[in-house]
């Protein structure tokens, strides 16, 4: 463990939607394996941590809800103001299938 | 003394008092920003047109106004001028998180803080600089500029919130509005000589924050008193309804001074600055003798709590910057700066299959060690003390080529913030060249008002808010 080599690297560009130039997938494949060996330290705690539960939230609040009601929100404007391009009120996107 | 120079406290009762208006309160902030920040540069925008209009219009409210006093208790921040970390949302005002990718994203609504601000009376005077995405502890990662430190132009004002610490250092501002992850606040403020506090997780509402680490991230406020502190947390806190992880408070009593102090001696690093150290001593000797019982105690190595974090921090990095598509809002992911970028990639590989139990689920499985830990400290006292950074203001550039700055920087805060505790930074002197040394305070969930309470009795003997810095 602790180590992510290029290909690794190019990989998980590719799952975070993220395009790298080789100097930049040389230079995260050493800083990334840097960062994978120093979190290594966390394997001294495994006795200690075998039997705990995850911790996902601190404040463990749970189950909150609210009515299932429509309510007033943002005009259609309004939620279209920032978007790159529009079409008839709607997002306007690249097609994603054939 | 000009009145940019002024407290919350003060402007508030001199507002009442009609001593002077909001309009020249305001215009006074301007004309400091106008005169300083071409040098400590904290502010992304400056709300000038915006901020001038809502002054005039709140004098014209309090000339109107017979019942000034209950004006006051309606609105306690009317006409006080606030600068907001530029990750709120701010309707009509540019938002960008420092991030090239949100450089001209103008939200369609305000987040609960800034609702809240100006629901209460304030006036957005600007946006502030900060690491891009809240992703450092020292503005250098900021897609725009690097904030300088006010105290010395040649070292960082550290981050986060680097920029709302250096406007209140710098008296640009009468108080800010910052947010903090793991250190995000507490750091700034220790390097900037001003007072940073982080509430109880959930402890006012997320809403309208640009999202970093959904369950570690926390709205505070940077300003130049605890007394102020407390004041913008009355009007802060609470549950709101559009954050389903805000809560609502109970109180802790603040029965006077036969309260314990704990110091955990794994927070004075081996590798931390001797004046840091000393301050910081100096410090516990002045509560010991405001009657405080100090206690030794001892918590978790805090090196295991940056490997939580960097892991806990990555995976919800990676998960809460995946919606940036450049279709609804903001530019494509190629805007993304480097160390975004590094983020995303280590989280998406933490997350990912075959990789998810040995890296994310085992750091939340310490995580919940480290609340434990916590909370059989807490059986023993009722708060602890410790420096805030291993640390005084480090100089420019120190952060390059440091694939974990931000992490080592924040060693003594990780923690806290991970157990979702309430903190906070006080300037406790300085070194001998001038510098800034903050101590921190730590305390249980939802103890803010003891924090605060222990805060102000150490701020009303040691005065060192009185000290400024010669910009």
């Amino acid at each position: 463990m602790g180590k992510m080599d290029k290909k690794q690297v190019l990989h998980i560009a590719k799952l975070a939607q993220l395009k790298l130039n080789l100097s930049e997938v040389e230079k995260f494949s050493s800083q990334l394996s840097e960062t994978l060996d120093y979190v290594g330290i966390l394997g001294e705690l495994d006795k200690k941590v075998r039997n705990l539960p995850p911790t996902a939230q601190a404040t463990n609040l749970k189950n909150v809800f609210r009515e299932d009601k429509v309510k007033p929100s943002l005009s259609q404007e309004e939620v279209l103001a920032n978007a790159s391009a529009t079409y008839k009120g709607y997002f306007k996107t690249k097609a994603i299938f054939e | 003394m000009e009145l940019n120079q002024l407290t919350i406290k003060q402007a508030q009762k001199g507002l009442k008092d009609k001593e002077f208006s909001s309009l020249e309160l305001v215009k006074s902030c301007l004309a400091r920003i106008k005169k300083v920040d071409k040098k400590v540069k904290a502010f992304i925008t400056v709300c000038e047109k915006e901020a001038i209009e809502q002054a005039t219009l709140i004098d014209t409210t309090i000339q109107r106004y017979n019942d000034i006093e209950r004006l006051f208790i309606n609105f306690p921040l009317l006409g006080l001028p606030i600068a907001i970390k530029d990750n709120f949302c701010t309707k009509g005002i540019k938002t960008t998180a420092a991030s090239k990718v949100l450089e001209n994203f103008v939200p369609s609504y305000d987040a609960t803080v800034v609702r809240k601000l100006k629901g209460r009376g304030a006036i957005i005077l600007g946006k502030t600089n900060m690491d891009a995405w809240a992703h450092g502890s020292s503005t250098e990662t900021s897609d725009f500029f690097t904030t300088l430190n006010p105290w010395d132009l040649q070292r960082l004002p550290g981050g986060s919130s680097g920029g709302s610490a250096a406007a209140v250092a710098s008296e640009m501002t009468i108080g800010a509005v910052g947010s903090e992850t793991a250190g995000s606040i507490r750091q700034p403020a220790a390097w900037c000589g001003v007072v940073g506090f982080k509430p109880t997780y959930g402890g006012i509402s997320r809403y309208g924050l640009i999202a970093m680490c959904s369950s570690t991230d926390c709205p505070g406020s940077l300003t130049k008193t605890v007394e102020d502190t407390e004041i913008l947390w009355k009007v802060l806190e609470g549950k709101d309804k559009f954050d389903a992880t805000s809560t609502r408070h109970t109180r802790h009593d603040t029965r006077d001074t036969k309260f314990k102090i704990g110091v955990p001696k794994e927070y004075f690093l081996k590798e931390m600055e001797k004046e840091v150290k000393e301050r910081v001593w100096e410090a516990i000797k002045v509560l010991g003798k405001l009657g405080f019982n100090i206690k030794q105690v001892s918590l978790l190595d805090p090196r295991y709590s940056i490997a939580v974090y960097t892991i806990i921090q990555r995976s919800e990095v990676s998960s809460n910057l995946a919606r940036y598509d450049g279709v609804r809002y903001g530019n494509k992911r190629d805007c993304f700066g480097n160390e975004a970028e590094r983020r995303i990639m280590l989280g998406t590989y933490t997350l990912s299959a075959g990789y998810y139990e040995a890296y994310y689920q085992k750091a939340q499985k310490v995580r919940s060690l480290i609340c434990q830990d916590f909370g059989e400290v807490f059986k023993k006292v009722d708060l602890l003390v410790a420096p805030t950074s291993p640390s005084v203001a480090l100089s420019v550039g120190a952060t390059k080529e440091s694939a974990m700055f931000g992490e080592l920087q924040d060693v003594l805060m990780e923690a806290s913030s991970l157990a979702g505790l309430p903190a906070i930074n006080i300037p406790c002197g300085f070194t001998k060249v001038g510098l800034p040394v903050g101590m921190q305070l730590i305390g249980p969930q939802f103890s803010e008002e003891l924090l605060l309470s222990v805060g102000k009795k150490y701020e009303e003997k040691t005065q060192w808010y009185k000290r400024k810095p010669k910009l």
